[in-house]
């Protein structure tokens, strides 16, 4: 028994094929929410539990990257400052404001700071600074400037995509090693020459098997 | 009858779907995350298991790291039978002069500003000014009483050992004796050859 008529044929095959594309859509949904700052985190400002900011100390009063992230040409890790550190200044300068009153705290009472980790890679990468500082790539290349955010935020997705990026093609990020901590270096408009003249001089490799990161 | 059942297996069917796909997100939710955030510490990270809240560690007291025990004290302490050395215990270059300068305009200059004459960029937002390098006294005095400074703090400046270990101090006492000498240069003080590049220097600016 014929139910439908032969014209529906068309609405059948249109509705198969129509289904790719709901299900494609799908799919690229997913990719889009999956790269949106909603997951990525990216460019959503941390607020942190004190009202610390990077524009007045590294940007107006030009205090070094390395003044209080002492370890980042040594270790892996940038490191975070301990109270002293805010101390070295704050225990003249600015010790009744009220916002300092976390750090006086912590200062009294030997007990940390809690910030809230702005670059949170997860646990399987494993990053070093080091490498990176010592080979040409500034901190702005990552972090951005800095020297402008009252409050941090994360620059890029930081999804493997980008990582590889520049482990694919160096020479695209690579500037001389006198500008690592400068803000506002501007990279040349012959940057790929520059970047492959580094990556020479620096012994720099691409990097993109899996146990350059992964471990 | 049996219609009835297979209808009914149906609908119980259509509901187990209905509740996977509303549970899809979860399981998504919860398989990623054992890697993600390992059973491990990463420095300065928070711990649920230390009293203090702490991953890292404090050191025992009394704690001699593996390697740090000293019998050169001139280098290690900026002391010689309990007195400052008069010099640098370390040999002199252009890179260490380099590094020292690097060192003292990241960790120093903040207070003592770029020539060490102490009117640094903290100083003119309200800290105390310290006393310039330039004045007799401290032209006078030896290395070791600039390393003990540095390592121990003096007056309102706290100690800058942990930002700044004993290579770097060296290499910022260097830079501070070539600060000095800067200060109170003559003409005569550079090498005859050299001179014509400072007119050119002059000239430029």
């Amino acid at each position: 028994m014929q139910v439908f008529h032969r014209s529906t044929n068309v609405l059948s095959r249109f509705t198969i094929f129509g289904g790719l594309f709901v299900v494609a859509g799908l799919v690229y949904g997913l990719y889009l929410v999956n790269s949106s700052p909603y997951v990525t985190q990216q460019g959503v400002a941390k607020e942190q539990p004190i009202q610390f900011s990077h524009k007045h100390h590294a940007g107006e009063l030009g205090i070094d990257c390395r003044y209080c992230h002492t370890t980042v040409e040594k270790l892996a890790y940038a490191g975070m400052p301990a109270t002293k550190t805010c101390m070295n200044c704050h225990s003249q300068i600015w010790t009744n404001s009220e916002f300092l009153e976390p750090v006086r705290r912590s200062w009294r009472t030997d007990e940390s700071i809690e910030w809230t980790k702005v670059y949170d890679l997860p646990q399987y990468v494993y990053f070093n600074h080091s490498i990176h500082v010592n080979k040409g790539v500034g901190c702005e290349t990552c972090h951005g400037r800095v020297d402008l955010m009252n409050v941090l935020w994360q620059k890029p997705t930081m999804q493997m995509q980008w990582c590889l990026d520049c482990h694919r093609q160096p020479e695209k990020y690579l500037r001389p090693r006198q500008f690592i901590f400068s803000m506002d270096y501007q990279p040349p408009s012959d940057q790929l020459d520059l970047g492959r003249k580094l990556k020479e001089e620096y012994d720099v490799h691409t990097r993109v098997t899996c146990s350059a990161c992964h471990r | 009858m049996s219609t009835e059942r297979a209808s009914v297996r149906r609908a119980l069917r259509a509901r187990g779907l209905l509740v996977g796909v509303l549970l899809l997100p979860a399981l998504l939710a919860g398989c990623r995350q054992d890697m993600q955030d390992q059973p491990k510490y990463d420095a300065d990270q928070a711990s649920s298991f230390f009293p203090d809240g702490r991953a890292n560690r404090p050191l025992v007291p009394g704690t001699v790291v593996h390697g740090s025990f000293h019998e050169n004290t001139a280098y290690y302490e900026g002391k010689e039978n309990g007195q400052p050395v008069a010099v640098p215990p370390v040999k002199l270059t252009p890179q260490l002069l380099a590094r020292g300068q690097e060192r003292f305009d990241i960790y120093c200059s903040p207070c003592h500003d770029r020539t060490g004459s102490g009117n640094g960029m903290i100083v003119q937002r309200g800290l105390r000014r310290p006393p310039s390098f330039h004045i007799q006294r401290l032209r006078e005095a030896p290395a070791g009483y600039y390393f003990d400074v540095i390592t121990n703090g003096f007056g309102i400046m706290l100690n800058y050992r942990a930002q700044v270990p004993v290579d770097d101090r060296w290499a910022i006492i260097a830079y501070i004796r070539a600060l000095q000498l800067s200060q109170n240069a003559t003409i005569g003080d550079v090498p005859a050859d050299q001179r014509a590049a400072l007119d050119q220097g002059a000239a430029g600016h």
